[in-house]
């Protein structure tokens, strides 16, 4: 287990480094670092500054952040097939997002899409709140989330369906895909504050994990409270979501795929794929996001999409696993 | 006492399906909760556990979370392992309420001695769900035995069992509390229950209808009037066996 940890952590080091140096402007390792870390004269440090470094750790935050969620969900739920999105909070940031292009708004100020976002993840957090009520059970949770995130694709498409000219509604497709492209320091530091407020909150949730292994009862009976659980599953999850699709975009599978690959590793607890989880949605997105530029450097690859093309065949060979027998 | 209830209430679904149950426990009793389906029985041990609503009070139920689970571990009629987790992390569970957390050296022993005492050392590593229906019942006990509690509460803990697994889950249970610890079963088969619990409770339609020694509660109008059965009752050397006719 400990070697798993440091395998893990290592990886997403190793990928950390390899997306400071991956870039169009094809620059000299020894002299990108140098001027990541010294500084200078120059467009060197800039770009590695303010180019890079933002994205490379935007890429592990976002990706740790998905990783951790998708983990601490499934483990709520108690079921494999559970994702960040399902609660609905990705979907109304999405929205968000899609009205602040369609208005014009994101035009105004640099932070002005991801702020709309954030509007748009709380909007989605106070429907949660009113649709599961206090005493809702897990299945109610998922019922208001599925509601949310229908209603969200439809604000969505809605949005789209009237958007008055060709260009918005190719540029709100676009970011539809999500990308961590040109974020900056400014996207940085409105995401990483709560992402980090929202880990501690459902890295608080490990042990109240693993209890419900053995059903809410039973848990309860161990001294769990299953609606405290709830609520910092919730505000966590919110949290870490809204800000990572606020600065991302929609990116998928992450967190459905990275818990199901490590959850073998760690002997199936809940808390152990926690941490676990994390690292590796920061090793996936990483890897991804430096694919994204490597795999065809003069055409815009969107980051979701291809996430997309790596986890759907994964989930495919989880649903035959199934199918031929084995468990989830 | 090990366990108080009083005036115990519940309402499900706007159904009352408990009314005004009380009932005390001591130490080293292994008592029987017997009764007809939706007699109420799940209802008063989840009350008491403090799991559902309640209007009555339940010393077990006011004390807060932590030290409840202290006092009480709870094996409820689902059976459930959610995770493929090995035997050895399943049985580790039951330390959460613990201040070690399953990592202290009491929490360790525990955790051996509960493996030790339902027979699953050669399982430890292995992983709980690939086991047999009866190896899996195993190690939930074990689980709450490595919880340690003055008190176990068990929903229908032989239903779903072989006859050996049956005895054996019955043999444990009276070996605890000839321990000085106490038992709380639901328990449908009226014999098996007259054999090893040291006091019965019949409860129907949410009351009480009688509490005491097996020759006292299995009666034939209380029976009757209970499960709207007779029964033919043939004594045997090893206990009475009870026919249902």
């Amino acid at each position: 287990m400990r070697g798993l940890f440091a395998a893990l952590s290592l990886l997403v080091a190793a990928l950390v480094l390899a997306s400071l140096l991956t870039g169009p402007a094809g620059l000299p390792a020894m002299d990108s670092l140098r001027a990541l870390i010294l500084g200078g004269e120059g467009p060197l440090p800039i770009v590695m500054r303010e180019i890079r470094l933002p994205r490379a750790i935007l890429g592990a935050a976002v990706g740790a952040g998905l990783g951790l969620t998708g983990a601490a969900l499934q483990g709520y739920l108690r079921n494999p097939l559970a994702e960040p999105g399902l609660i609905g909070i990705s979907g109304m940031a999405a929205l968000g997002a899609v009205i602040a292009i369609q208005t014009g708004l994101s035009l105004m100020a640099a932070l002005a899409l991801p702020l709309a976002a954030l509007a748009g993840a709380a909007v989605g957090v106070a429907l949660l709140v009113a649709l599961a009520g206090p005493r809702g059970g897990s299945v109610t949770l998922i019922l208001a989330g599925v509601a949310i995130s229908a209603l969200a694709g439809a604000g969505t498409s809605l949005v789209l369906n009237l958007s008055p000219n060709p260009y918005a509604a190719n540029e709100i497709v676009f970011w539809l895909m999500g990308s961590l492209a040109d974020r900056s320091m400014l996207h940085l530091g409105l995401a990483l504050p709560p992402m980090a407020l929202g880990a501690a909150l459902v890295l608080s949730t490990r042990r109240a994990l693993d209890a419900l292994t053995l059903g809410e009862a039973a848990a309860q009976a161990l001294g769990l409270s299953t609606a405290a659980l709830r609520w910092r599953l919730v505000a966590g999850t919110a949290l870490i979501v809204g800000p990572a699709t606020a600065v991302a975009g929609a990116i998928g599978f992450v967190g459905l795929v990275v818990p199901h690959v490590l959850r073998p590793f760690v002997g199936s607890r809940p808390s152990a794929l926690l941490p676990a989880s994390a690292l590796g949605g920061a090793a996936l997105l990483l890897a991804a996001d430096i694919a994204v530029r490597l795999i065809v450097p003069d055409r815009d690859l969107k980051l979701g999409v291809l996430t997309a093309i790596v986890g759907a065949p994964l989930f495919l060979h989880l649903i035959w696993k199934t199918r031929s027998g084995g468990r989830v | 006492m090990v366990l108080r209830l009083s005036h115990l209430s519940v309402t499900r679904r706007n159904r009352p399906v408990l009314h005004g149950v009380s009932l005390s426990l001591g130490p080293g009793e292994f008592v029987g909760l017997i009764g007809p389906n939706g007699a109420g029985k799940s209802s008063l041990m989840e009350a008491a556990l403090g799991l559902i609503p309640f209007t009555g009070t339940s010393s077990l139920a006011a004390l807060p979370a932590e030290r409840r689970a202290r006092h009480a571990a709870y094996l409820p009629q689902a059976r459930e392992i959610a995770w493929p987790v090995s035997v050895e992390d399943l049985v580790a569970l039951g330390r959460i309420p613990w201040p070690g957390g399953g990592r202290s050296g009491a929490d360790r022993a525990a955790v051996d001695a509960a493996i030790a005492r339902m027979g699953l050392e050669a399982f430890r590593k292995r992983t709980a769900l690939r086991l047999s229906g009866g190896e899996q019942n195993r190690a939930l006990i074990a689980r709450a035995l490595a919880q340690d509690t003055p008190l176990l509460i068990a929903d229908e803990p032989i239903a779903g069992l072989d006859p050996a697994q049956q005895l054996a889950c019955l043999r444990l249970f009276r070996d605890l509390a000839a321990e000085g610890r106490t038992v709380l079963a639901s328990i449908h088969d009226l014999g098996l229950a007259a054999r090893f619990c040291t006091r019965l409770v019949l409860l129907a339609d949410g009351h009480v209808l009688a509490d005491g020694t097996a020759d006292a509660v299995l009666r034939d109008d209380l029976l009757r009037r209970a499960f709207g059965i007779t029964v033919r009752r043939v004594d045997t050397p090893d206990g009475p066996a009870i026919l249902p006719v």
